[in-house]
């Protein structure tokens, strides 16, 4: 009884890992042997990167004002209010910000894809591609895959001098903390592995976050239902990766780094 | 590449296909030859656009040979595929037209994106499509701006815009009103008796069917195309073919379908 109540999940997920895998395959020969589709490439690049500039610019400035403040709550109890910056340097560049970008990109790409590609499959636009002698895989799959790969880095970045931008804006004006000290203590606090770390770990999160949003659109079945339903489950099973996947870099990169 | 004119274009041999518990076909099997039509009838969920979609290699049959242009595309890969695709035309129910592009795009879809053919001529090709299904105005549209009718005849510019060997309709009159329904009919005919391709007409709208069958087109001296009946032998070239839970249940011309006193096709018909 009790093994049949876990066949049929088991069986579900297998599959799911199966085709995602087979995707990726797919996903690799596109990338080493044309066709390329260099127009859907640009245009990825620019919908996956530059649009996704406002809400990464929003939400990194916030996360380091926010880091500050708290950070200079606390710091008060030791009298080390001057160092707020390495707090602030450490937790952004290391964590929050490839992990906050990461959950952005999920809400935003991770949605946008799976919906497109989604009513692309419930309405043919893909067997129609298929029948006009195009390889969806690297039509459409492709040019995400890259974008989000390059670009997730790009908005990291972007997120991390923002939010230690935020960062000093409140340790200046709220904490009363001099801009000098608060500018020499972001570089104190900033190591040469934390800088790889946080370089590194965006380009996994792109890939994994537009490679199961790419899933999960192209196995759509049912309706504009099924549309409704990957949307979420893309933008459910990409921010769950994200923090499980934050985990396992940290931890690998931890014994390859430090 | 030569072929036999004997050999048939298209040939179903046993074929069987089943989405998990659900047979949708049991044994088909059925041979068009080449400039012939083939109306397929069948009831919704019967499995209409399953034929088609076999046929393109959308979807793989379970058993049974599939052959297209001489190629056994049952037993293709999807890479092996494409070359036997650059033959067929397929126009899917709902018409499936990308939404991001324009008409103009989506009519040179093969041509801009899969040909090294150059961007002029491309356009002139397109152009010319569209004028052919009276569609020229609307070239910059978006899909979204196109009525039902208008997609649809979009759909067939597109499939034909490279010139296939063999055009698949699905449907490609259902939910549109009589008028627009006949000017597309009247585009079936004219491809096939102008431009000589063979096609699969998938409808449940006998209307269309009979239409189809019953008609030929003719180009005058002056150039003008005229629709008008077709003589017998014409007719004979059209061959019906009803579907039911997975089988055949009638294979015949217009002639054998309007006389058959099977009940079922006798309630079709009504
Ligand atoms: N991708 C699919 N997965 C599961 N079942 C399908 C799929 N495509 C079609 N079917 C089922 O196959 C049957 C025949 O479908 P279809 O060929 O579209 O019928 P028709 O075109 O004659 O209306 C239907 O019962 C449909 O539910
Ligand atoms: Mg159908």
């Amino acid at each position: 009884m009790s093994a049949l109540l876990f066949e049929e999940p088991l069986k579900k997920v297998t599959a799911e890992v199966q085709e995602y895998v087979r995707m990726l395959g797919q996903t690799y020969r596109g990338l080493v042997r044309g066709p390329y589709y260099r127009h859907d490439i640009v245009d990825q690049f620019d919908a996956i990167g530059v649009q996704s500039m406002t809400v990464v610019l929003l939400t990194g400035f916030f996360t380091g004002a926010v880091l500050a403040l708290q950070s200079g709550q606390t710091l008060d109890q030791f009298g080390a209010r001057p160092v707020v910056g390495r707090l602030v340097s450490a937790s952004m560049v290391k964590e929050l910000g490839p992990v906050l970008t990461g959950l952005m990109l999920s809400g935003r790409i991770g949605s946008g894809i799976a919906a497109e590609l989604g009513s692309m499959m419930v309405t043919d636009q893909i067997n129609a591609l298929r029948a006009l002698g195009t390889d969806p895989i690297r039509k459409l799959v492709v040019p995400r895959i890259l974008a989000g790969f390059f670009m997730a880095p790009v908005l990291t970045v972007i997120a991390d001098f923002v939010g230690i931008l935020g960062g000093w804006i409140v340790a200046r004006f709220q904490l009363q903390v001099s801009s000098g000290v608060y500018w020499s203590s972001i570089l104190q606090g900033l190591y040469m592995q934390d800088i790889w770390m946080g370089i590194i770990k965006p380009f996994v999160l792109g890939f994994v976050i537009v490679s199961i949003a790419c899933h999960v659109g192209l196995r759509t079945k049912g309706g504009t239902q099924g549309v409704g339903r990957s949307t979420t489950n893309s933008v459910v099973a990409g921010s769950v990766a994200v923090i499980a996947v934050d985990f396992f870099i940290t931890r690998i990169l931890f014994s390859v780094l430090y | 590449m030569l072929q036999a004119p004997e050999e048939p274009v298209i040939k179903f041999e046993h074929v069987r296909l089943s989405f998990d518990d659900n047979v949708v076909l049991k044994d088909v099997s059925f041979t068009l030859p080449r400039g012939h039509t083939k109306l397929i009838l069948g009831a919704s969920g019967s499995g209409k656009s399953t034929i088609l979609k076999i046929i393109t290699g959308l979807l793989r049959a379970d058993s049974g040979a599939v052959i297209v242009n001489g190629h056994r595309v049952d037993q293709m890969s999807e890479q092996e595929m494409m070359p036997v695709r650059a033959d067929l035309g397929m126009i899917f129910q709902e018409g499936a037209l990308f939404d991001s592009l324009t008409v103009r795009e989506n009519v040179g879809y093969k041509l801009y994106e899969e040909s090294a053919m150059p961007i002029d001529e491309a356009h002139r090709r397109v152009e010319e499509v569209l004028g052919f299904v009276g569609m020229a105005e609307f070239i910059d549209r978006m899909p979204s701006a196109l009525s039902g009718g208008q997609r649809r005849r979009v759909a067939i510019a597109r499939s034909m815009a490279f010139k296939p060997g063999v055009l698949l309709y699905d449907e490609a009159t259902t939910g549109l009103d009589p008028i627009t329904a006949t000017t597309i009919n009247e585009e079936v005919v004219k491809l096939r008796d102008l431009e000589e391709v063979s096609s699969i007409v998938v409808t449940h709208q006998l209307r269309d069917a009979f239409f189809v069958a019953d008609n030929m087109a003719r180009r005058n001296h002056d150039g003008s195309v005229e629709i008008l009946e077709a003589p017998p032998s014409k007719q004979d070239e059209a061959c019906f073919l009803m579907l039911r839970e997975g089988v055949i249940v009638f294979e015949g011309n217009a002639a054998a379908l309007r006389a058959s006193n099977d009940p079922y096709i006798r309630n079709f018909l009504s």
